[in-house]
């Protein structure tokens, strides 16, 4: 079983969407003895990364993610989701994230940029994984974020994409996966990557 | 690299999608939902939908095209037309639009710009102005589907945009609107310059190369239109295939 986890924050349904249409069974909750039991869990999230880990934190939801991250329960994060695996953000103030990844949330600060960084942008492959499979350096994906992962560990990086920086779009360490763009809005290469991402966790 | 994006624009009314189309491969053009999930299929990167529906009773009919849009396509679209308050923000992402985009009610309240940004995030909140050029030669921000002017400058209008939280601007040029003579490309290219979040032009495209133009003269991020494409006039896989060509970036 596929959990959503339904933490109060933006639009999660269409997650939900793109993978029933895969025929991946999902459970959208915030019911910490259905999360436990699940064999994946999805953290989706649009907003802001403050509300966002004050939900978890409201809901109780911090301890059961770090529970399951360490049994080896796969924990997916889209986009703000993804940025809340990492120690910290700096989006408006300093705030701790769950830290199951090493690393930091930062703004682009390139004053050339427009931001948010919105719209479709190549995948660069920087390293093989299964979450890359039949993906080609032709391939677009959607981004709309404001801030991106800052981190040393240029092994746990799949992809990247060029936004005046190398912006990290998806990043893997074992059981913890990021995706900074939104593969349920990236078409039929978002599509793409949801099977592969199903092959790995079904 | 970031692409620029090709948007085509539907206005519904009474949940059916208005101007005229001459599609020979779908066969219910007026169908906001088949004609969103043709476009998807065409190569758009995103779609917008306006909704010029008079009455209350009506909106629900245009809150379940929302719905069935979001179930039916994988690309961001954005819902504008008559959003008035949090709440109608709130019905509309909840329906599954990727963002919202208020234009006079932002003009009434700016600060729904900024409530809008800190519940949703500013990428959520599209600005969308109608603008027209006045006799001093500079640009007013008209309202009330460009009847009543504001008095506001249009650069202005857009930083202060910009400053409570909007994330994206759509401008259109009610001089150049149905005209097909080209994109307002001088006041595209002044905003855009003006604020850091993107921009897109809309009003005016009749060719390809009003296309090419507004994307680097004008310095849009991405260009709208609703006719060239409703009409045949312009595929968006051709468009892009030309865009390529002339060495702009886009997806294909």
């Amino acid at each position: 079983m596929i959990v959503i986890v339904d933490y109060g924050v933006g639009n999660i349904r269409n997650v939900e969407r793109a993978m029933t249409k895969l025929k991946m069974e999902v459970i959208v909750t915030r019911d910490i003895e259905v999360i436990d039991q699940a064999k994946a869990i999805i953290l989706p999230g649009v907003g802001a990364f403050r509300d966002a880990i004050g939900n978890l934190i409201k809901y109780d939801l911090v301890d059961c993610l770090k529970r399951n991250a360490a049994k080896g329960t796969w924990i997916i994060g889209i986009c703000l989701g993804m940025q809340l695996l990492y120690e910290k953000s700096y989006e408006d103030g300093e705030y701790e994230g769950l830290g199951l990844l090493d690393g930091e949330i930062v703004k682009f600060d390139d004053s050339e940029l427009k931001v948010p960084h919105m719209g479709w942008n190549h995948l660069i492959k920087q390293r093989e994984d299964e979450l890359g499979k039949d993906l080609s350096d032709q391939d677009y994906v959607y981004f709309v974020h404001s801030y991106y992962l800052q981190s040393d560990n240029k092994e746990q990086i799949i992809f990247t994409s060029s936004y005046g920086v190398d912006v990290p779009a998806i990043v893997r360490k074992d059981n913890i996966i990021g995706m900074q763009f939104h593969p349920e809005k990236s078409g039929a290469v978002g599509v793409k990557i949801l099977k592969n991402l199903k092959e790995l966790i079904v | 690299m970031l692409t620029k994006r090709i948007i085509p624009c539907l206005d519904v009314r009474n949940g059916r999608v208005v101007k005229g189309t001459k599609f020979t491969d779908i066969r219910d053009v007026e169908d906001p939902v088949v004609l969103a999930a043709f476009y998807a299929q065409a190569g758009a990167d995103e779609l917008v939908f306006y909704d010029i529906t008079a009455s209350n009773e009506q909106r629900d009919i245009f809150l379940d095209i929302v719905k069935k849009t979001a179930d039916t396509i994988d690309i961001p679209f954005t819902i504008g037309g008559g959003i008035r308050s949090l709440d109608d923000f709130d019905r509309l992402m909840k329906a599954g639009a990727d963002k919202v985009s208020i234009n006079s009610a932002a003009v009434n309240d700016p600060q729904l710009i900024k409530e809008a940004a800190l519940r949703y995030g500013s990428q959520c909140v599209v600005l969308s102005m109608d603008i027209k050029k006045n006799e001093k030669s500079r640009w007013d921000v008209y309202v009330k589907g460009g009847r009543e002017n504001t008095g506001l400058d249009a650069v202005e209008w857009a930083k202060r945009g910009v400053a409570l939280g909007a994330g994206e601007i759509v401008l259109n040029s009610i001089d150049t609107d149905g005209v097909k003579d080209g994109y307002a490309l001088e006041i595209t290219r002044e905003i855009s310059e003006s604020v850091r979040v993107p921009v897109i032009a809309s009003g005016g495209a009749g060719t390809m190369e009003h296309f090419y133009e507004v994307l680097t003269d004008g310095k849009a991020d991405a260009a709208l239109s609703a006719s060239v494409f409703h009409f045949g006039e312009i595929e968006i896989r051709e468009l892009k295939e030309y865009l390529k060509k002339k060495g702009v970036e886009v997806r294909l």
